[in-house]
């Protein structure tokens, strides 16, 4: 009997800010030197000796190769039908990051069963493969990979108005955008968080500015969950995730999402809008 | 235009001209080497009077690169009866060392006030060459937070560019002086009226005003031919933009562009080019297509107005979707 797999994802890998973790991220990769591959490291770390197989057939990322703006890099990730009906976990992963794992995504019954596509912004620190990583069904590893030229984004604040974006902390849009050609309700979500990365340096004082993000993000659409999305310091400020679902008799969508402060935050919408 | 290429030419000349006969000079007795640098300055001065008592330093429309040293912005200096106030200090210690050198070119005034219009390195990093004047750093109250979060990067970035001797000596030195409320300072019989913005080009910008010549020195919330860089709040700096607009001046001096400018028709080409942004953005939202569709799409009609377009067109694009989508 093959016992069941699951991926077990080490906490400071998503938390990379707190200053244990980083030490001990920065200890096992050495320096993130611009040509060094990173990966076989990051595997072993976040899969346990499992392999990742790249394929494109069972999942695409679709991802600048310049970035406009590094801490606001959008991705799309696009997996088939065929793998989206079974599969149970989606995870962002940027190589060079000081914090590689973005999010983890868990899906639930009401994630549909066409395509299934999911749209985000990332944080990218230096020039990096970015990697979307399916398990399937079946318990393999499956991933599409694209290399983005962009810097900064997690040690530079993307903050254009600092006050604004304090003062609106936790608020919410919520929407529900056209039907997808194969019937795959799309819906998008928007959440006010400066998402600080506690790696910011506030030289005036001396000290960083302490790590504060979105630590978990559940949608669900008439109770029934779309996904539970495990996030980290590489999501951008005001997190934004447009995604697909399946359509059901209650066509509310219902978000609730929680900081590394502890604070929740909830929002609710028919299809008629926020 | 006319204020900036020639002192190009000239430097580009005088770099060539000392790698050439770089062999030679050494030989050279070393009033002779001097005289050609002198007079290599004399044909170009660093600044022009562009009203009584308000000179200005145009810089390249360029990004930092070695050949400019982070000469890549407009500075100037007011002289009044008693001091002088220094307006933005170029994109490193050396630019910021040539500008002293050019107020002491005019007078021995002492130099009561270094102002910093906004945050931007190509505006702050020739601070650290007026530490020993004992002035008055003075900016919007928002300035030292913003760059202080960012000066890292900063530093490592534009050092990278121009190169670590042209760096030389460039430090972040923040304000001592925090503008909050409408403030005069006073030159010996010149005031200058000092205003915070709000939330525009960035959410530090500062306009100051010298009463005696009717000037404005607008700093970065005025582009003129180089492109445009948003870092705060389109709608914000359409806002603020407007409401300058309303207000008689003699003459401005914007941030990057000439030395001094017509008021307010300098205005216009920013002005629309904020206009087709917000309007095309607004209509992508509103037709609930994404940051992608955007970056690619918008306002590529305004390719030609522009110089040095694609440095920073599609990053605006990118924060002004960021900004309208919260609408």
């Amino acid at each position: 009997m093959v016992p069941t797999v699951r991926i077990t994802v080490p906490s400071a890998l998503l938390r990379g800010a707190a200053g244990l973790a980083l030490a001990m991220l920065v200890a096992a990769g050495g320096a993130r030197a611009a040509d060094e591959d990173v990966w076989p490291a990051l595997e072993k770390d976040l899969f346990g000796g499992r392999t990742v197989v790249e394929d494109t057939n069972a999942v695409v990322l679709e991802a600048p190769y310049r970035a406009e703006d590094a801490a606001l890099v959008p991705l799309t990730i696009r997996i088939p039908a065929a793998s989206a009906k079974t599969m149970k976990k989606l995870m962002l992963v940027i190589d060079k990051n000081p914090a590689p794992l973005v999010a983890d995504f868990t899906f639930g019954p009401a994630a549909g069963d066409g395509e299934r596509v999911i749209e985000t912004r990332v944080r990218v620190d230096m020039y990096s493969n970015i990697r979307a990583i399916v398990e399937t069904g079946d318990g393999k590893l499956v991933m599409a990979t694209k290399f983005v030229k962009a810097a900064g984004g997690c040690s530079a604040p993307a903050l254009k108005d600092t006050d604004a974006v304090l003062a609106e902390a936790g608020k919410m849009q919520i929407k529900h955008l056209a039907a997808t050609a194969d019937g795959q309700r799309v819906g998008q979500i928007k959440i006010r968080h400066p998402q600080y990365s506690g790696l910011q340096l506030n030289q005036a004082t001396g000290y960083y500015i302490p790590a504060k993000f979105l630590r978990v993000i559940d949608v669900a659409r008439g109770g029934e969950r779309v996904f539970r999305m495990e996030g980290g310091i590489s999501l951008s400020e005001d997190p934004n995730i447009r995604f697909t679902y399946a359509g059901g008799g209650d066509e509310a969508i219902e978000v609730t999402a929680e900081d590394t402060d502890g604070k929740v935050f909830k929002g609710q919408a028919g299809p008629k809008g926020s | 235009m006319p204020a900036r290429d020639p002192f190009r030419l000239d430097r580009r000349s005088l770099l060539r001209a000392a790698t050439a006969f770089a062999a030679l000079a050494a030989a050279l007795p070393v009033p002779s080497r001097r005289a050609r640098a002198e007079a290599s300055r004399s044909a170009a001065p660093f600044a022009v009077e562009i009203a009584p008592g308000v000179h200005v330093h145009a810089g390249q429309i360029a990004e930092y690169a070695p050949d400019n040293e982070g000469d890549v912005s407009n500075a100037g200096f007011i002289v009044g009866k008693e001091a002088v106030a220094v307006i933005d200090t170029g994109g490193s210690a050396h630019v910021g060392a040539r500008l002293r050198a050019a107020v002491r070119s005019v007078t021995p005034l002492p130099i009561r006030y270094v102002i910093n219009t906004h945050m931007h390195p190509d505006h702050v990093f020739g601070n650290a060459a007026f530490e020993q004047d004992k002035p008055h750093f003075v900016a919007h109250h928002k300035l030292a937070r913003g760059l202080s979060a960012r000066a890292d990067r900063y530093l490592s970035v534009n050092k990278e560019a121009i190169g670590e001797a042209a760096f030389a000596g460039t430090r972040v030195v923040l304000p001592t002086l925090a503008v909050t409320d409408p403030l005069t300072l006073d030159l010996g019989g010149r005031q200058l009226q000092l205003t915070a913005q709000k939330t525009a080009h960035t959410d530090n910008d500062l306009v100051i005003r010298d009463d005696e010549t009717g000037t404005l020195f607008l700093g970065d919330l005025l582009f003129s031919q180089h492109a445009p860089s948003l870092d705060g709040s389109i709608l914000g700096w359409i806002s603020v933009l407007d409401a300058l607009t309303k207000m008689p001046a003699q003459r401005v001096v914007p941030g990057h562009g000439p030395a001094s400018m017509a008021w307010p028709d300098a205005a216009k080409p920013l002005r629309h080019y904020l206009e087709v942004l917000t309007t095309e953005i607004r209509a992508l939202i509103k037709d609930n297509r994404t940051l992608s569709d955007a970056t690619a799409t918008v306002g590529l009609s305004e390719k030609d107005a522009w110089k040095l377009f694609a440095d920073y067109h599609a990053r605006n694009v990118s924060a002004a979707f960021a900004e309208l989508e919260w609408e």
